[in-house]
């Protein structure tokens, strides 16, 4: 198993309290409640962190995009993993991804990725996602488009990367009288592409029809298990067999002597980043268009079931993180593993209001008590999944 | 008195089209709630007029058009829909996005149109006079935002939003934001030619729209020539069905003054 480290740069020191009375953390939270002299600081804290990662020796660190919002400060993800390109030494370099659909000229995200891949000599990973539904109020880019808009820009930049140029693009959306990028990506025939996703057929059956690594987002383990296994069918019926190195989870570890300290620890930042952080209005989650009709359905007949507030207890039992003693963790990763059948663990060892100290403690009882055992491990067929 | 009811085939989509009364042809174009039923005031209009309402391609449950980008688009199509129907001196009315659509349809080809009336109509912004986000709220505050009276609103949603609407509602949705998300419900380059406008214009408003307010009315009838401005009193963005008796009365009006005069 390859572990990354992975870091969404939350505003750390938002105001719970506040984020509770609006009833979202995105969009209209004020961003008078950003303090330029804090964030700056945590800006610096999270890339030590992510750099102290790569000397930890994790197998990548990761970086992500959203607009808006104290839930993570990366609304221009190649200017932080510019300023990691040139420290990570060692492993690879992600960002995962960026939204396609939300920029007028996906050319741009050719470009930087190119440089990113030319900067770390071709240890850059090129993430794709549409951005997440509230991004298109944010971004001002219509909804309606967001499919078609992803598909093309996805075919212009790959384009952009293998065709020699110049050449003319003529989409319904983009169009160039020149395609001639300088860099070329460093990889041949170009970075390898990762599609996080919350689990929607459509993108599970184009990443399985690209041969694309699916990153499933912060999920229960069960429900991994089982939006991987679509994706295999989805690779049968493409005619090849996919492989772990096509799978990515990504979660939440946190490691400290005993399961009791590392939940007593964990609990006010864990439930902070699952009640607060990730609060939103679900109005703004479902512009129509973004999704079928079918999710917004479903979406509103959840909407009672996640009414109520998560807690450590739940997230840790449902599988979403893994928290405990060393040896909990290394069981239950082995365990999820062997379930869900991946090859790639894209980790948090920061989330919500966890302070710096606490994630290097953290990050270094991973890189201790966790990577060596999982250097080379593959998912072993377990009972469950030979039924 | 029922409509008829009558499917039409054209540029690769079908449309249902409600029909009833007889006299001049009055075309009513529907906006956000353009798959609702047959109200009290289309009867009340069908009692002067020869009634046609169109259902907009892509609504009702009927597959997006691939051509359908923009309000533009159906502009063209309804252009298509009077040629295909042979109507001649059409008064053609529209609320809301459909106001937004006969607007921009006049702005192209007036040979087949009588009057134009513009019933709180999207289509235009107006700097300093924000508009209320129809994207950002529950089908609930959707309507009641849409009304002054809140027990009319109240008695709208125990109406409309019905478990058998739900995916109709859903769909209209899909084509509103391909068609009005951005710029957020106008068209910036509509407003360049309005002037081209030249037939006689009535511009309808409920005084107390919270969607657009009155300032929108006054706007409209300072970019089209000649146009007269009415505005209805304790009414919201719907005058049809907030005060149908005043909004019948005022287009039954307008119609009646212009065939006098011409």
């Amino acid at each position: 198993m390859k572990i990354f480290n992975f870091h969404l740069m939350p505003y750390a020191h938002a105001d719970l309290e506040a984020i509770k009375r609006l009833g979202t953390s995105w969009m209209t939270y004020p961003n008078s409640y950003y303090d330029p002299k804090k964030g700056a600081d945590l800006y610096h804290e999270y890339l030590d962190q992510l750099e102290f990662a790569d000397e930890l020796g994790f197998d990548g660190v990761a970086v992500n995009e959203h607009h808006q919002t104290a839930y993570g400060m990366m609304p221009t993800p190649g200017v932080l993993a510019g300023a990691l390109a040139r420290r990570i030494k060692n492993g690879k370099l992600a960002i995962l991804g960026r939204a396609l659909p939300l920029v007028n000229n996906p050319l741009t995200i050719a470009e930087e990725f190119a440089i990113l891949d030319n900067l770390t000599r071709g240890r850059f990973i090129a993430g794709f996602v549409r951005g997440i539904g509230v991004e298109y109020h944010t971004m001002g880019m219509n909804p309606a488009e967001s499919q078609e808009r992803f598909l093309e820009a996805h075919d212009l930049i790959i384009q952009a990367w293998t065709r020699p140029g110049p050449f003319a693009f003529e989409g319904k959306y983009y169009k160039f009288k020149y395609v001639n990028p300088w860099p070329r990506p460093y990889q041949d025939p170009h970075p390898p592409i990762f599609t996080p996703s919350s689990g929607s057929l459509s993108t599970i059956r184009w990443a399985a029809q690209h041969r694309y690594t699916y990153c499933q987002t912060l999920a229960p383990i069960a429900s991994v298990a089982q939006t991987f296994k679509l994706y295999r069918e989805e690779a049968d019926k493409f005619g090849y067999q996919a492989t772990p190195d096509q799978f990515a989870w990504s979660n939440a570890i946190y490691v400290a002597e005993s399961d009791e300290k590392a939940l007593r620890d964990v609990r006010p930042h864990l439930e902070a980043y699952a009640n607060e952080f990730l609060t939103r209005d679900p109005v703004m989650m479902a512009p129509p268009g973004y999704t079928s009709v079918e999710s917004i359905k479903r979406m509103r007949a959840l909407k009672s079931f996640m009414q109520g507030r998560s807690t450590a207890e739940d997230m840790i039992a449902r599988g979403i993180v893994i928290v405990g003693s060393p040896n909990t963790v290394r069981e239950k990763l082995a365990q999820y593993q062997d379930m869900a059948g991946f090859g790639i663990s894209l980790t948090k060892t920061q989330f919500g209001t966890m302070p710096h100290q606490m994630v290097q403690e953290n990050q270094i009882a991973i890189a201790k008590e966790v990577l060596p055992y999982f250097k080379d491990r593959l998912p072993q067929p377990t009972k469950a999944a030979a039924e | 008195m029922s409509p008829v009811e009558s499917f039409v085939d054209l540029d690769d989509c079908r449309i249902k089209i409600l029909r009833a009364g007889q006299g001049a042809p009055l075309v009513f174009l529907r906006g956000a709630d353009a798959s609702d039923d047959w109200r009290p005031y289309l009867d009340e209009l069908a009692r002067r007029f020869d009634v046609i309402v169109p259902e907009h391609p892509g609504f009702g449950g009927q597959p997006k058009p691939k051509w359908l980008d923009r309000i533009a688009d159906y502009a063209n199509f309804y252009l298509d829909l009077f040629d295909r129907l042979e109507l001649t001196g059409v008064h053609l009315a529209g609320h809301g996005m459909g106001g937004w659509i006969a607007a921009e349809l006049a702005t192209r080809d007036t040979r087949r149109i009588a009057s134009l009336t513009l019933v709180d109509a999207q289509g235009l912004w107006l700097d300093g006079v924000p508009t209320l986000d129809t994207f950002l709220c529950t089908e609930e505050k959707a309507i009641t935002d849409q009304f002054h009276d809140t027990k009319l609103a109240e008695a709208e949603i125990a109406r409309r939003l019905v478990p058998d609407s739900e995916d109709i509602r859903l769909n209209n949705q899909v084509v509103i934001a391909q068609t009005t998300w951005q710029p957020r419900g106008y068209d910036p380059h509509l407003r360049k030619w309005l002037h081209r406008i030249d037939v006689p214009t009535l511009i309808i408003w409920g005084a107390e729209d919270r969607l657009l307010p009155q300032a929108y009315a006054q706007e409209w009838g300072r970019l089209i020539p000649g146009a007269q401005v009415e505005i209805i009193a304790a009414c919201g963005h719907v005058p049809p069905i907030e005060k149908p008796a005043e909004f019948v009365s005022l287009i039954s009006a307008f119609a009646a003054a212009e065939r006098a005069a011409a």
